[in-house]
């Protein structure tokens, strides 16, 4: 069954890494959040192929069915209309392009230096979500309080910015 | 098991399946308007077979047979796409739907269900949560204000309820210790006390009140049908459908509440579970029997609150769902953790 697993992997990568391309080539916008979705649920089929159930079922959920839905949203709601392709900026060609060869080169060094040293084989992760609660729960419970204060935080500060200016009367809403 | 033995089990139990389900929504369409009928001293379909029964096949034939109307300026690659993406994904989640207990043929163990997956219940919402893009991308590529309309406000109200609709969960979750449909089922065996049934309706009213409401909510029906409200919007999201694209979306929607209702009997009515008599075979099939009852009777609830209630107003909804639905789910959630540790 391992060859299986792995002609699966590869496909499920092949579509995430298409799906990054397509998303930065289309040119309407809801076609690119469109790309990102596939490849948020390509990511999410890579997770569960190793072994992390409960992490690819969150990704689904969280990302490809919240965040993205809220993408979608907005595209809608601000009816934004196609893109006009610009040539880039200089900069981006002087130092984009190398940098970004560069960063992929360290990248794959690293990856290739400590391969088969550390590296998670297919099935390998403890991905059920009694692994995941005890360890969020029993080992990682500060950071995970802390993170959660960190969103709540980000949360009022949204809901701050957006509401309106105290001086301002409140519009009456007959209910 | 034999892999061929196992994939081809797979294959029949999955026709099998689409095939029932299918029919359950056809005729599901069949009850609605007879139910419904009946509450407005109607008789609903009555000419089509008897009682009505082969209306859903006329139906069918109908949906085949009209002109497949595109208007222009639809974006295309999309008005095409949505239709399916809401109807593949509302029949995929019925994937992980066990029916009963396991049988045996032939010397081997055969499961009623097409996939048991350990974390069952989040793979139905996570496919549930992809099944909005369906009516969203419905809305916008349709280029049309109504259609645009509806489909914002089904995204909006689908969001907001969702997380009513998964705190309404985690109590039953609690209570049974897993993400397994069928693990949760078989918590629910036995009896408190000796003659209320072990069902988790009882110990989490609460929790199923959330649940009801908020189901109702994303799948769009009354009180809370406002993305297709046609005395605003036309029609809703799908206005600028014909044919069997807006076939798709009725069958979508339909599957949709059956699933919503196989959710609810396994979560809070106890599954299969219901008194068992009789000589061996009928004990055998006394199982699936209960099963369909239960969705049957959660469907019957469905219409008779299509039948009863006017549609609520979208602020209405909206302070709903946020100011008295996510703190009551939130409460009970609160409420069974401490029982749970207790």
């Amino acid at each position: 069954m391992i060859s299986v697993h792995l002609i699966l992997f590869l496909a499920f990568g092949a579509i995430a890494v298409a799906g990054a391309v397509n998303l930065l080539v289309q040119r309407h916008p809801i076609n690119s959040a469109l790309s990102l979705i596939a490849v948020m649920a390509a990511l999410a089929g890579e997770y569960l192929l190793l072994g992390a159930e409960f992490v690819a079922a969150v990704q689904v959920i969280v990302y490809a069915g919240a965040i993205m839905v809220l993408f979608v949203f907005v595209i809608m709601l601000l009816n934004a209309g196609v893109e006009e392709h610009t040539k880039g900026s200089r900069v981006a060609f002087l130092f984009g392009i190398p940098g970004m060869l560069l960063g992929s080169l360290l990248v794959g060094w690293v990856v290739l230096r400590h391969s088969g040293t550390g590296s998670v084989g297919i099935g390998a992760l403890p991905g059920t979500p009694k692994v995941i609660g005890n360890m969020l729960f029993h080992e990682f419970l500060l950071p995970f309080e802390v993170t959660s204060i960190l969103i709540l935080i980000a949360i009022m500060g949204a809901v701050v910015l957006a509401s309106k200016p105290p001086s301002a009367p409140a519009e009456k809403v007959k209910d | 098991m034999p892999i061929w033995i196992y994939i081809l089990a797979s294959v029949i139990k999955s026709a099998i399946v689409l095939v029932v389900l299918l029919t359950a929504v056809a005729y599901t369409v069949w009850l609605e308007r007879k139910v419904v009928g009946h509450m407005q001293n109607r008789w609903g379909p009555t000419r089509v077979g008897p009682f009505g029964l082969l209306q859903p096949a006329a139906d069918g034939i109908k949906f085949l047979f009209k002109e497949d109307l595109t208007p222009p300026h639809v974006y295309k690659p999309l008005y095409i796409a949505a239709p399916l993406i809401a109807v593949i994904f509302a029949l995929t989640s019925i994937a992980v739907i066990p029916f009963g207990n396991s049988i045996v043929l032939f010397g081997y163990r055969f499961p009623l269900q097409i996939t048991d997956v350990n974390i069952g219940l989040l793979m139905i919402l996570g496919i549930t949560s992809i099944g909005v893009y369906g009516v969203a991308l419905a809305g916008w590529s349709s280029n049309n204000k109504y259609s645009l309309l509806g489909g914002l406000r089904a995204s909006a109200q689908m969001v907001s309820y969702e997380i009513s609709l998964g705190l309404s969960l985690v109590g039953v979750l609690l209570m049974a210790g897993s993400f397994s449909l069928r693990e949760i089922v078989d918590a629910q065996g036995g009896h408190f006390l000796g003659i209320v049934p072990r069902w988790n309706i009882f110990p989490q009213f609460i929790g199923f009140f959330c649940y009801l409401m908020a189901a109702y909510a994303e799948t769009n029906r009354i009180p809370f049908d406002l993305p297709e409200a046609e005395t605003e919007l036309v029609a809703g999201y799908h206005t600028e459908y014909s044919a069997m694209k807006f076939a798709m979306f009725f069958m979508a929607e339909y599957a949709n509440m059956i699933t919503v209702a196989c959710l609810a009997t396994l979560l809070f009515l106890g599954g299969w579970h219901g008194p068992l008599f009789g000589p061996p075979l009928l004990q055998a099939i006394l199982p699936v029997f209960w099963f369909a009852a239960k969705i049957f009777a959660f469907l019957f609830l469905y219409i008779w609150v299509r039948g009863t209630l006017p549609r609520f107003r979208y602020d209405q909804l909206m302070a709903f769902g946020w100011k008295f639905l996510l703190p009551l789910a939130l409460v009970n959630l609160i409420a069974t953790a401490i029982a749970v540790a207790w």
